[in-house]
């Protein structure tokens, strides 16, 4: 017998880290105030390079990292953060953890398929990013993401770089997807 | 035999494709019958990806059986079950094996299929997924940089469901789709066409009209019990309460053509809306009726192949 012959888990006893669409708890307006102090600048990448380099600090910081960011926005850590790009509402808390936007199967009311007792969040996304004017970042075609990441901070990424390509300029041409170490060109991204 | 899709859609010919569920079992006869009888009559015909995240038979598998029986597929991926590695490893499959058209989707979630105890893998999204196949194709390249030679050929299709929230936003994602290297797209069910023709005017409104074939998706609602699947079961479907009523409305035995009725005036409907390059058929299990569909309605009149080839085939 390969099945394990188990009585069908009641939905409310299904125990699952999986991803739950989140809606944060900082305002679309109060997260892109906050932004430009957390820009990448030359201080925070020297800071970044040197919290990078000790252990026990980097440990210290990305822990603060992802207690702060779990409380304000769901985050999940997945070490390339797309809220800058997404009204700050975290992709990744989609079940299918989808980058650019809803997928087909969103209830009439606004649901989630696959928790239709939360709202999906890209259309908290849509709602946050209409109201702030940032509705063209939508547009932006956002790149596979890097899966050794995951758990890694994303903010000492950003300050050092790293995460430039993560998506492309709202582009009505096919943008190249492929970005080998010649063709790379930083700086598209966080304009 | 119509000349393919590809062929179809860049003389701006009305096109045609269907959707035939795949078989449970190891036998190919009933894929390679229900195929054959839409020979000459559609495009190509959709070859699912364990639709519903239910297993059947790969659309890998599907699209070849197609091919052997003459009939061009249009082979469905989904993100849910593949990472970038067997994605890109199907796709070159299927270029390989002269498969000519490739559908990029999402994928329904784990949770709604037989094997709700997966793992859902969505490494890619639909929209990532159309841009690497287009990058593949055009650029000559993996994920990985790796060249390609030769590059795969197939057309790139996509989905899109213009009823789902944000229904503001789903021209856009259409556009981002295009943009991503979609050329051709096939809508979720359509019962509610003024919603449609609005999301046609957004699509217009954006510019990318004419960079992307839109086929309307439409299907005869047969049964109550059809009915009632829809509404529940069905992610993204979403039947205005007049069609429902409709429906509720005639005797039991009448509801099968009360259904196809009102799929032959919705099919009449959007054929006649600019920007609709054709119609893709779902008629869920009734895949013999689809001849009728298409001659009933104005998709027969509007296909400019001779009816002696269009019948001629169609019945073994």
């Amino acid at each position: 017998m390969l099945t394990r012959t188990v009585a069908e888990p009641l939905e409310e006893f299904v125990r699952t880290d999986g991803p739950r669409p989140t809606t944060p708890r900082l305002s679309a307006r109060g997260s892109y105030r906050i932004a430009p102090y957390v820009a990448p600048r030359r201080l925070l990448r020297r800071l970044a390079a040197l919290i990078e380099g000790r252990g026990w600090l980097r440990r210290l910081f990305v822990s603060a990292e992802r207690g702060s960011k779990w409380a304000l926005y769901g985050c999940r850590m997945c070490g390339q953060c797309a809220l800058p790009a997404t009204g700050y509402a975290c992709p990744m808390t989609c079940p299918k953890q989808l980058r650019n936007g809803p997928c087909g199967g969103v209830g009439a009311g606004g649901e989630c398929e696959v928790y239709p007792d939360r709202p999906c969040v890209w259309v908290t996304a849509a709602r946050r990013a209409q109201a702030t004017g940032h509705t063209a970042d939508l547009d932006r075609l956002q790149r596979p993401i890097d899966h050794r990441l995951w758990d890694s901070s994303s903010w000492l990424g950003y300050w050092q770089g790293r995460d430039a390509d993560l998506w492309t300029a709202p582009a009505p041409q096919r943008p190249q997807l492929v970005l080998l170490p010649v063709l790379s060109s930083p700086g598209q991204a966080h304009d | 035999m119509t000349e393919g899709l590809r062929a179809t859609l860049s003389a701006h010919r009305f096109a045609v494709t269907a959707e035939v569920g795949l078989p449970h079992g190891a036998d190919p006869d009933g894929l390679t019958a229900r195929v054959t009888a839409l020979k000459g009559w559609v495009d190509a015909v959709n070859i699912i990806d364990n639709a519903s995240a239910k297993v059947a038979v790969s659309s890998l598998a599907g699209a070849v059986i197609a091919l052997r029986a003459g009939v061009e597929p249009v082979m469905q991926l989904t993100c849910r079950d593949r990472n970038r590695i067997a994605l890109q490893s199907d796709l070159l499959g299927a270029a390989t094996l002269g498969i000519p058209n490739v559908l990029l989707l999402t994928g329904d979630h784990p949770r709604f299929g037989d094997h709700p105890q997966a793992k859902a893998v969505f490494d890619l999204d639909s929209i990532q997924l159309t841009w690497l196949a287009r990058t593949m194709r055009d650029d000559g390249r993996l994920l990985s940089g790796r060249r390609l030679d030769p590059p795969p050929r197939f057309l790139v299709g996509a989905v899109e469901n213009p009823f789902a929230p944000p229904i503001d936003l789903r021209a856009a994602r259409l556009a981002k789709k295009v943009a991503a290297g979609a050329e051709f797209v096939q809508t979720q069910l359509i019962f509610d066409v003024p919603t449609f023709e609005r999301f046609l005017r957004d699509v217009r409104d954006l510019g990318v009209a004419d960079r992307v074939a839109i086929l309307a998706g439409v299907g005869p609602v047969r049964s109550l019990r059809a009915l009632e699947f829809l509404q529940r079961s069905v992610p993204g479907v979403h039947i205005p309460d007049e069609i429902a009523k409709r429906l509720r409305g005639v005797t039991p035995e009448r509801v099968a053509e009360e259904g196809v009725r009102q799929c032959i005036e919705t099919i009449d409907a959007l054929a006649g809306l600019p920007g609709v390059a054709g119609i893709h058929l779902m008629a869920f299990g009734f895949e013999r009726g689809i001849p009728e569909l298409i001659q009933r309605s104005a998709a027969g009149a509007l296909r400019s192949t001779p009816s002696s080839e269009r019948g001629g085939d169609g019945a073994h």
